[in-house]
């Protein structure tokens, strides 16, 4: 394995219709490919069961965002008016549940969405302000009208020559190499 | 297939009647939809936007000044005072914030009931909800008097080690605007992402590469993103559905706590949110109609988003309608004199001019909305967008001003006159909206561009548009 300068990151082959790239998909993920994506403008719908992917995690992020929010504000309305400084209000008791609850709602959620949106930019590891696919000229052109199937060269399965012909059977007119 | 060539098929499509009206008109390729959308913060700035920035810049001065004066003379230079403590910036706090309502309703209770139409117009609502509830919060602070105290709204002790108490609505006010707005921004940044990423590829500029490269964080459009993206937004729709019932219910509750009558009832939450989701599609069927025609997006803010709007807006008209009926009917179905006498008074008393003027813009204009030929025509649906907001902003000034002017005892009537601040004030909170409104249509793509491109049959891979063979399995 002796590597020149630029060892190149993956092979990127482009796609023109949302049809094809599933397809290619398919045929990827069957090939037992592990370190490959698609990048595509808008999310596919289905693409990700072609792809193989498992249902997404970020719902335990705002899980635990969402009750960690609900505890905070039942024990901090709690320790604020009925231990640290109590204060007899109109004959109400210092604390109750149902009036502690709607800021203890909001908090929920406000916990809970930090969780979602955090969760998500954990588990895609954003953000990032360096890729190697940033630097491709084409690639520009997947937030805008094209689609991209990338296998990297890390993945176990790569083999330059056979995995350039395995995307050119999927119907992609354009096949390149990226640069680490 | 042999099983099906026993019945004969007329024709394999739905007839043209039956068929349904495109969201995205003349068969547009999805690469049109990023020129059309980001074209219009790409461009030479045109010319009427100087014009209407340097209005809104003078009126946002305006309201900064107003407070200003206000901070340094004290609330004095309102019109408030004994029985009317609570004027216009009570008014104009609930009006601004139920404006918002429609950006979350678009954006998160929309998304949950699949109504695909809503990508054309969720981004703009959603930066209106933002800059609206950016007006609406500035109300409750400079109404507290001593501005430099109101730092005691929030949880933290004050000098005498003395913590706020949560057995007040008030409170809870303070918690769910504030997470309104944070998570009404959240949601809507995390919307701008994909959309930042495209402004990023398509930038010229070295400057606005590395802006726009900045606040997209990398998005890639890897699919494997798409996934945690989509979910998380699935999430966060999730929550804001919960949630923006919630806002305008707890702002209900500083009323319905009370013992007052006029404010003592429980049927305030629903019929806040009713108005706000009502108000808040006057505001955005205001904004939208102009810019879908300055912007030529008329492709993808159709007629047909229109007209579900209309829609929209005559079914929330119609449930503040039935909930101003309902009042009257629990007034006089009570038999409490003072509750009897708050509803005759808002109709006969010395505000009958407000009422009449809510009645009208709320529940009469809107019934025109049942007609096609009205909603076709956009000239009336932008005037009567706005008279529903004129409309809403004296419900919220009948509701606030005749129960104070009219309390329990006639030693403590009054009548309530707002003063040339308060007026400014209020036209300042506009300059305020609009410069931002101005500078997101300036900087931001203003319809949410990945999404628009979903909904279109270009992007289904089911559908022979978007590459499906017919027959086949994809």
């Amino acid at each position: 394995m002796s590597e020149s300068v630029a060892k190149p990151y993956g092979v990127i082959a482009e796609f023109e219709n949302p049809a094809e790239t599933m397809h290619a998909a398919e045929q990827v993920r069957e090939a037992g490919f592990s370190r490959w994506d698609v990048f595509t403008p808008y999310p596919v719908h289905g693409m990700d069961q072609a792809m193989g992917i498992k249902n997404s995690k970020v719902g335990w992020f705002s899980f635990l965002g969402g009750v960690t929010g609900y505890t905070t504000g039942m024990l901090m309305i709690w320790f604020m008016n009925a231990f640290d400084y109590r204060i007899p209000v109109g004959g109400k008791p210092y604390f109750s549940p149902f009036s502690a609850f709607p800021p203890s709602y909001e908090l929920t959620i406000l916990f809970g969405a930090f969780g979602a949106l955090l969760g998500m930019l954990f588990l895609n590891r954003l953000p990032r302000l360096h890729h190697p696919l940033l630097k491709h000229k084409r690639f520009a052109l997947a937030t805008h009208d094209r689609f991209f199937v990338v296998i990297e060269t890390d993945d176990p399965q790569y083999r330059p020559d056979a995995t350039r012909q395995l995307l050119e059977s999927l119907g992609s007119k354009r096949i390149e190499l990226v640069e680490e | 297939m042999g099983a099906a060539a026993k019945v004969e098929v007329p024709c394999t499509c739905p007839p043209p009647e039956l068929e349904r009206v495109p969201l995205v008109q003349n068969n547009r390729s999805i690469g049109w939809i990023s020129n059309a959308v980001a074209g219009v913060a790409e461009g030479k700035t045109p010319k009427w936007w100087w014009p209407a920035f340097v209005v809104s810049f003078t009126m946002m001065c305006l309201c900064f000044a107003m407070i200003a004066y206000l901070m340094s003379t004290g609330v004095g230079v309102w019109g408030l005072g004994h029985p009317v403590m609570w004027g216009w910036a009570i008014v104009n706090f609930v009006w601004w914030i139920g404006i918002g309502h429609a950006g979350t309703l678009i954006s998160a209770i929309l998304f949950l009931l699949r109504q695909r139409w809503r990508t054309a117009v969720n981004r703009a609502a959603e930066a209106m909800t933002i800059f609206a509830v950016m007006c609406a919060g500035i109300f409750p602070v400079i109404h507290v008097g001593r501005v430099w105290l109101a730092w005691w709204l929030f949880p933290i002790p004050n000098a005498n080690s003395i913590w706020p108490q949560f057995r007040s609505p008030l409170m809870w006010d303070v918690f769910a605007v504030s997470t309104y707005f944070t998570v009404s921004l959240l949601f809507w940044y995390m919307g701008l992402i994909p959309d930042l990423a495209v402004m990023r590829d398509r930038a010229t500029t070295k400057l606005r590469k590395f802006a726009y490269g900045l606040f997209s964080l990398g998005w890639t459009g890897s699919n494997r993103h798409w996934s945690n993206y989509e979910k998380a937004y699935l999430i966060l729709a999730g929550l804001s559905t919960p949630l923006v019932l919630s806002v305008h219910s707890i702002v209900s509750l500083d009323f319905s706590v009370s013992q007052l009558p006029g404010w003592h009832t429980t049927i305030f939450p629903p019929y806040f949110v009713a108005g706000a989701i009502f108000s808040g599609f006057g505001m955005v069927l205001t904004l939208l109609i102009p810019i879908r025609k300055i912007c030529g997006l008329e492709d993808i803010i159709t007629q047909r988003h229109v007209d579900l709007m209309c829609k929209v807006t005559l079914a929330t008209g119609s449930i503040v309608g039935y909930a101003y009926g309902m009042e009257v009917f629990i007034a006089w179905y009570s038999g409490n004199p003072y509750e009897r006498y708050a509803f005759w008074n808002r109709a006969f008393g010395p505000y009958w001019w407000a009422y009449w003027i809510m009645i009208s813009c709320n529940v009469l204009l809107p019934q025109l909305f049942w007609f096609k030929k009205i909603r076709h025509n956009l000239v009336v649906v932008w005037v009567l967008s706005i008279l529903v907001n004129v409309g809403m902003w004296f419900e919220r000034f009948v509701i606030v001003i005749t129960t104070l002017a009219r309390e329990f005892l006639p030693a403590n009537w009054g009548y309530y006159t707002p003063t040339w601040v308060d007026i400014c004030t209020y036209l300042g909170t506009f300059g305020l909206f609009f410069t931002f409104f101005l500078l997101f249509m300036r900087f931001l793509p203003i319809i949410a561009i990945a999404e628009v491109k979903g909904v279109t049959p270009q992007a289904d891979p089911h559908h022979p548009l978007g590459g499906a063979k017919l027959g086949g399995h994809h």
